[in-house]
């Protein structure tokens, strides 16, 4: 595994392709690390220039914001645009929803703009021109496999496509929930819910979402989110389901992929 | 209007953007319900509603005219044969209404939808709301066709005045009930009905600003006024932005300051400190559910309810009015839309998640208005879960929401 941060190819005198933002999940959560590594190992394959902040990256902000806490938001939002634009960042792509969504639709007006996208767009693209190329029989090839919209790529962002278009290109048999794209249930991450316990309630969110998505007789919950990842093991774990249902993100099956 | 005043006390914000986007959304989610069609069965009532107010206003037209020309059926000399023609399209429409109010009336009271019966809605104004304003339209069309039919007969006994025009559509059917009765006695029937139907509309219009009914005249500002921006994006605190820029760079802070310069309030406490927007939502807002039905906190059982939060939105707005027209201007109740109408139990289920703001068909967010309360129970009230508080520290400490050390941060490369 590759991995340069910003300050390397700056000593080099040279610029990557594009920042790869990594996001806390992806950093510090063992789960969202495995995503990390599979995307990375996809843009190694591929042969794509990238770059890492590592330790000048920070929280973008999101669950401060969300939660209420605009003081703190708009201190790490400083704090980054200060380092993106000391690199002259043009592009980034991120493999999280949310700091996705921060740094695409809420840094510019605080002077931080940035070619955002997301990885699902970017695997995609990869896929369209031919850069990302699967192996003979295909890992997924015919498996029954659901998509879990998260919220901010989806309703926040209006990307709904482009994962799914990931998906039928390892040829899966994909099956809809009832609730999807537009419509899609929650894992009940967002909001900085992820970071408290659940208000008192009949079931928790992420249980009524996995229900449903187990429901479906899928194999494997692909997702795009960390934290969606995360809500939906623990749902699968609560019907008992670890031996028969994987929750993957969209990055790892690609990984397995090519 | 005291509801344009009650609307105009919220805060200014500017609705840039492209005007084609903003006529097209009207066009789109105001006049053509784009949304209401994710629910195939009351869509198609709710359209034949919809389709039946506006073409029946037609005949209204005539009906005021002959009231105030002291004429009958002026419209029928002119258009000859067509007019039978027109008429019953009318009743066509005027029939598929008075269904579709009763099919309405039965979802609500017979079979009790959960969407519709639930929560805020389980008794009291809102749940008479609702029930009289489908009594009112189902009385309305009612009264047409009668209307029609007695002038049917009145007709058939060559009575003065009234035009023969034939049978209409679907008033001939009815036309026997009244067949038995005298020509006098007709004559009151039809009146009478005539009287009932015009005085019922203008009261029903009257109506309208005490009521969610509201929604046919505002949902049209609402779709032109809603946000062009991704949902996702979080209005900025340019106050706050500048703050944290002159902590940094201090040589870009303003050397004077006025001295009469207000602290600035952060977030919502009660509704004048919501965008005027919000406002305008609460009043287009219908309750018919669809964004408490959608989202993930209610559906698991949690307090909160969207549509709750736009109808304690408009209760509050209304009090603070009526607060306004008593004493020339507000004065402090001891009152405020955060905890007297909206806990912090509910706002705190939020996931942010948009199904709220998705699945509303009139271009209402109850999303910013939970945000903005939540910002002001943050950073004014300190009045933030435990957790809340941890994760703060640790995304200013460690610049990561847990407790994890920066070092750390790129530790996945390595290994």
């Amino acid at each position: 595994m590759t991995v340069k941060t910003m300050a390397e190819y700056m000593a080099e005198g040279t610029e990557p392709e594009v920042l790869f933002w990594v996001g806390c999940a992806g950093s510090f959560d063992q789960r969202a690390q495995r995503i990390t590594k599979a995307f990375v190992q996809i843009l190694n394959k591929v042969g794509i220039q990238f770059a890492i902040l590592g330790q000048e990256e920070g929280c973008t902000g999101d669950p401060a914001r969300r939660s209420g806490n605009e003081f703190l938001f708009q201190m790490m939002a400083y704090n980054n645009i200060q380092v993106l634009n000391g690199y002259g960042i043009k592009k980034i792509v991120t493999a999280c929803p949310h700091c996705f969504n921060t740094l695409k639709n809420e840094y510019p007006a605080l002077g931080g703009e940035y070619e955002v996208i997301h990885h699902a767009t970017f695997l995609q693209q990869l896929i369209n021109d031919g850069r990302i190329v699967m192996k003979e029989g295909g890992t997924f090839k015919g498996k029954k496999i659901t998509y879990h919209d998260s919220c901010y790529l989806g309703r926040a962002n209006n990307i709904y496509e482009a994962p799914r278009a990931v998906l039928e290109a390892m040829d899966v048999e994909l099956v809809e929930m009832k609730r999807c794209r537009t419509n899609g249930l929650c894992c009940g991450a967002g909001g900085a819910q992820m970071f408290k316990e659940e208000e008192q309630g009949t079931t928790r969110v992420n249980f009524e979402r996995t229900k449903e998505a187990v429901a479906t007789g899928a194999s494997i919950i692909a997702a795009n989110c960390p934290f969606c990842t995360t809500m939906l093991m623990d749902g699968v774990k609560n019907q008992e389901k670890e031996d028969s249902v994987q929750v993957l993100d969209i990055a790892e099956m690609i990984a397995q992929s090519i | 209007m005291s509801i344009r005043r009650n609307i105009n006390l919220g805060k200014e914000e500017v609705f840039g953007g492209d005007a084609g986007l903003r006529w097209k959304n009207v066009l789109l989610l105001a006049f053509g319900q784009k949304k209401m069609f994710k629910r195939m069965t009351p869509a198609i009532l709710h359209f034949f509603v919809y389709a039946g107010f506006i073409i029946i206003n037609a005949e209204m037209l005539e009906i005021v005219l002959d009231g105030i020309l002291g004429t009958h059926r002026l419209f029928s000399p002119f258009l000859g044969v067509v007019y039978p023609v027109l008429l019953g399209m009318f009743e066509i429409l005027a029939l598929t209404v008075l269904v579709s109010c009763v099919i309405f009336l039965i979802r609500r009271n017979v079979l009790k939808l959960k969407r519709l019966t639930t929560g805020e809605l389980s008794g009291g104004w809102p749940k008479t709301d609702a029930n009289l304003i489908l009594v009112t339209e189902i009385v309305l069309m009612s009264l047409l066709l009668i209307m029609n039919a007695c002038d049917y007969n009145l007709q058939q006994l060559h009575a003065e005045h009234y035009a023969q025009t034939g049978p209409f559509l679907i008033s001939q059917y009815i036309a026997p009930l009244f067949s038995g009765l005298s020509e006098s006695s007709l004559l009151a029937v039809e009146r009478g009905a005539w009287w009932i139907h015009i005085i019922g509309i203008l009261a029903f219009l009257n109506y309208l600003p005490y009521s969610k009914h509201l929604h046919i005249v505002l949902a049209f500002p609402n779709a032109y006024y809603v946000s062009l921006e991704p949902v996702g994006e979080m209005n900025n605190m340019k106050d706050i932005q500048n703050e944290v820029l002159y902590a940094m760079e201090p040589d870009k802070a303003p050397t004077e300051v006025p001295a009469d310069a207000a602290m600035p309030k952060f977030g919502a406490k009660d509704v004048m400190d919501l965008s005027w927007k919000s406002l305008l939502d609460a009043y287009a807002c219908t309750e018919c559910g669809r964004c408490t039905a959608s989202c993930p906190a209610n559906i698991t059982g949690k307090k909160l309810s969207p549509r709750k939060i736009m109808m304690d939105t408009r209760d509050r707005l209304e009090e603070v009015g009526k607060n306004i027209d008593a004493n020339k201007e507000f004065v402090d109740d001891n009152k405020s839309l955060l905890h007297d109408y909206i806990t912090t139990e509910e706002l705190r289920a939020c996931t942010s998640c948009n199904a709220c703001v998705e699945a509303c068909p009139v271009s209402i967010n109850p999303l910013n208005i939970i945000l903005e309360l939540r910002r002001n129970l943050y950073m004014e009230e300190s009045n933030v879960p435990q957790e809340w508080m941890q994760m703060s520290n640790n995304i200013e400490n460690n610049m990561a929401p847990w407790k994890m050390s920066p070092s750390d941060r790129d530790a996945w490369a390595h290994s």
